[in-house]
């Protein structure tokens, strides 16, 4: 089990995140949108989406910090594991509940405005509930690390290295089938979540713009040939219904 | 000097009849989906009227078009690429739905479903974004006509400015406002500041025509786009999640057709054709620093198609001979540059826009004629555009960022033609002082009557075709082939699997072949050129048209029989 957990699926997950987001991009270039809902309502959005948005740039940067970066590293630069542990959790728990707080506020508009709560998909619905799960035990991780501290054994000597060596098709199976509970779980969804990622809107995020920083104001293009060429092929039909408005 | 060409339009203001024939026709062709139900590329507003969306005139609200910055250079008002995308998680200033309005339908199916009863059942309006009941509070043209003025006029943010900045009131009792119809669509900029707001660079202008697009493989929802249009003519679908906009009608104007809201205009007010510009000189010209002085700075972007040296530097472009022959014959390069009578609409977005207007006399000649005047006599005329300085200053806050000389000038070109041609008409012999007090010459003025008064189809419209065959020549011969006798659609029900199988026909072309069908055939429902199709719903009814029934065997006479019995049916 351990190593179907730890030694298998990890590179199933990477296999269909990557193939999964290639084919997406190539197949259904239509469907590859924010699908904002800023039309519909603006005054939660403009709170929420931020704050969770920001806060996940934050988890992220410290997801990068703390898988990557080896303990001797850090000590080697005079970091002690005290020292260490403090920022982690401190600027980790202010992400993590920016984060939640932020999808919280975002579920709770999609939820209550009416139009918003229409346009949501039984995918986003799923996708939602993942999501969400990612973050919870997540946060649970870091907040049990603070009130139940199992200190000879934080996740720099289990999940880092196993993390670490699975680039190196190695997997550290048993140094990971150490780590808590809480770190099972929790990246165990999210490999889920990462699985289901290219197959939902969060592929957004991998086509940020950061490239405006560079490109000229100005676009031309040429008319060129297939200009006027029927739409490729996508996932949604090219005449979307009219809302049912059969509802008293 | 880097010559290219854009598609342009001009509207003559004086004729605009509000029927928005324009708007429905574009909206039937475009936007009848849903997901767009509350978008209108092409819409008629009222002015006085506060637009739509609601005031999107008041750009220190909604931050659209261009500004200098501190350095004389041009800086997006709503911010920099840095701030862009610090702003992508939720765009600051972005038109809610509210701010156009909610679309809506009716509850028709209880008007036939009702049950028996001692009411007449109602079709109550439905939310088409809820789906619930709705109240119907506001739409694309609710101020249609003044409608609400006298309650609502104030909250026309040009109205807001002349009155905070003069103390003449522009009055909204009846028998003293004035009123005119602005059909707008995309401007089609040459210095567009929806393209440069777009994160993905999604928004493209084409190098051959200048139509603006956007690519909708490419559009990821990021929504800054309709911030940056100041015109706020990009839309945002709400089922697909991508912007949209105006085409110009791009599958049209490719096979030299009109856009459908010039060719269904009633009033005739629309005239499209080529423009040759300097691309390299449009940045600077976009950059003066008065914005008053744009109108100027736009006129000089654009290039005298006669020019010899214009002209060779056209060709070394790749410019092909056809266009700028269509160039030399464009009736918007002559209203916009050689009688100068049509102007920007909000040339202080610093936009460069494309679509140009001819402001209205109307306002100022239904007073006079109101007030007993001889509303066609140059003096009376003369005197009167000065005089009525309100509808004139509004106009110049429309068109040429408050100049008011450049509107009074061109309003008295249009009064000066009107009493030039009435002499003409009477019998006299011309006026020559008339076109001199403009300073324009007998010869010019008359041509410019002909241009705005009684001008044809194809001499309103001269729109080149588009080279097609040099993308498709070197690409598949057996495809050039289609191109022959009808473009396209010689494969059309050929196809084993029905006509709706194989490749689909490139959009333009098919379009160009129904309407040819249609416009060159002599009965009213084109039977006998549909090309072995038969539209249903032109079928008048009398016999079987051939290929109302398909041939079963291609050796075998038509089915005859089955067409006797149609016409036995009805007798």
């Amino acid at each position: 089990m351990n190593i179907f957990l730890w030694g298998v699926l990890p590179y199933i997950m990477v296999v269909i995140l990557v193939g999964g987001s290639i084919w997406r991009y190539k197949f259904d270039q239509f469907g590859w949108t924010t699908r904002s809902s800023q039309l519909y309502e603006s005054k939660l959005l403009r709170i929420g989406s931020p704050v969770f948005h920001f806060g996940l740039l934050a988890v992220i940067a410290g997801h990068v910090f703390g898988l990557l970066i080896p303990k001797t590293w850090t000590e080697a630069v005079g970091m002690t594991e005290d020292i260490y542990h403090f920022n982690a959790l401190f600027v980790g728990t202010i992400a993590g509940v920016g984060t939640l707080g932020g999808i919280v506020l975002l579920i709770y508009r999609r939820r209550k405005t009416g139009p918003v709560f229409m346009a949501t998909t039984k995918n986003d619905k799923l996708m939602y509930v993942v999501l969400v799960a990612a973050i919870v035990f997540g946060l649970w991780t870091t907040l049990a690390s603070v009130f139940w501290p199992v200190h000879d054994m934080t996740y720099r000597d289990t999940v880092s290295p196993w993390f670490r060596s699975l680039f190196i098709f190695q997997p550290d199976i048993a140094a990971m089938a150490m780590a808590p509970t809480s770190f099972h779980i929790h990246t165990l969804v999210g490999m889920l979540l990462f699985i289901a990622w290219p197959f939902t809107r969060l592929v957004h995020a991998f086509t940020a713009p950061m490239h405006y920083l560079f490109r000229p104001y100005i676009v031309y293009r040429s008319r060129g040939r297939g200009a006027s060429v029927a739409p490729r092929d996508g996932w949604s039909e090219v005449g979307t219904r009219d809302r049912d408005t059969s509802k008293r | 000097m880097r010559v290219m060409a854009q598609m342009g339009m001009v509207m003559n203001l004086d004729k605009c009849i509000g029927c928005h024939t324009c708007s429905v026709t574009c909206k039937q062709a475009w936007t009848n989906r849903a997901g767009v139900e509350y978008v209108w590329f092409n819409n008629v507003e009222t002015r006085p009227g506060q637009g739509y969306p609601r005031r999107y005139e008041d750009q220190e609200k909604w931050k659209g078009g261009w500004e200098l910055n501190k350095r004389g250079r041009l800086k997006l008002k709503a911010g920099g690429r840095v701030k862009k995308l610090f702003g992508l998680f939720a765009n600051p200033i972005q038109p809610e739905l509210k701010d156009y309005y909610e679309p809506w339908t009716y509850d028709y199916k209880t008007l036939v479903d009702a049950p028996l009863g001692d009411d007449f059942p109602v079709a109550r309006p439905k939310s088409l974004i809820t789906g619930q009941d709705t109240k119907i509070t506001w739409s694309a043209n609710w101020d249609d006509n003044l409608g609400g003025t006298a309650e609502m006029g104030h909250l026309d943010p040009i109205v807001e400015k002349l009155r905070r900045e003069s103390e003449d009131k522009i009055k909204f009792e009846f028998e003293q406002t004035f009123m005119f119809y602005l059909p707008r669509i995309c401007e089609h900029c040459l210095n567009p500041s929806c393209m440069a707001s777009c994160p993905s660079g999604a928004i493209y202008k084409r190098v051959e025509d200048g139509i603006v697009l956007v690519d909708q493989d490419q559009c990821r929802g990021w929504r800054q786009c309709m911030t940056g249009c100041p015109y706020k003519k990009i839309y945002f679908n709400h089922k697909t999640g991508k912007a949209e906009k105006c085409t110009f009608c791009y599958p049209r104007i490719e096979v030299g057709l009109p856009t459908v809201c010039s060719e269904t205009c009633v009033g005739r007010l629309r005239y499209l054709g080529l423009f040759l510009y300097d691309a390299d000189a449009v940045t600077a010209a976009a950059s003066v620093t008065d914005p008053q002085d744009l109108y100027q700075s736009q006129m000089d972007v654009l290039l005298d198609p006669n020019d010899p040296a214009v002209i060779k530097a056209a060709r070394e472009q790749g410019i092909q001979e056809d266009w700028i022959e269509a160039a030399q014959k464009s009736p918007v390069y002559a209203l916009t540059k050689v009688y100068k009578v049509a102007l920007p609409l909000h040339p202080e977005y610093r936009t460069m826009p494309m679509v140009w207007y001819i402001p209205p006399l109307s306002p100022v000649v239904d007073l006079l004629r109101d007030q007993g005047h001889d509303a066609e006599d140059k003096d009376v005329l003369f005197g009167a555009i000065d005089a009525l300085r309100i509808p004139v200053e509004y106009l110049a806050e429309l068109f040429t960022a408050g100049d008011t000389d450049l509107v009074t000038g061109v309003l008295q070109k249009l009064a000066a033609m009107r009493a030039y041609m009435r002499g003409i008409s009477l019998g006299n012999d011309p006026d020559e002082s008339i076109p001199a007090a403009v300073g324009m010459d007998g010869a010019t003025m008359y041509e410019m009557y002909r241009l705005m008064a009684i001008a044809k189809y194809d001499e309103r419209y001269v729109i080149p075709k588009a080279h097609a065959e040099q993308a498709h020549d070197l690409e598949e011969m057996g495809c050039s082939l289609d191109f022959d006798g009808g473009p396209g659609m010689a494969s059309m029900g050929m196809s084993p699997f029905g006509e709706a199988s194989g490749r689909p026909t490139p959009v333009a072309l098919e379009t160009f072949n129904a309407l040819k069908d249609r416009q060159t055939s002599d009965s009213v429902a084109g039977a006998d050129t549909l090309r072995g199709r038969v539209n249903l719903l032109n079928w008048d009814g009398n016999g079987a048209p051939a290929g109302l029934f398909p041939q079963q065997h291609p050796t075998e006479p038509p089915a005859e029989g089955l067409a006797g019995s149609v016409e036995g049916g009805r007798s």
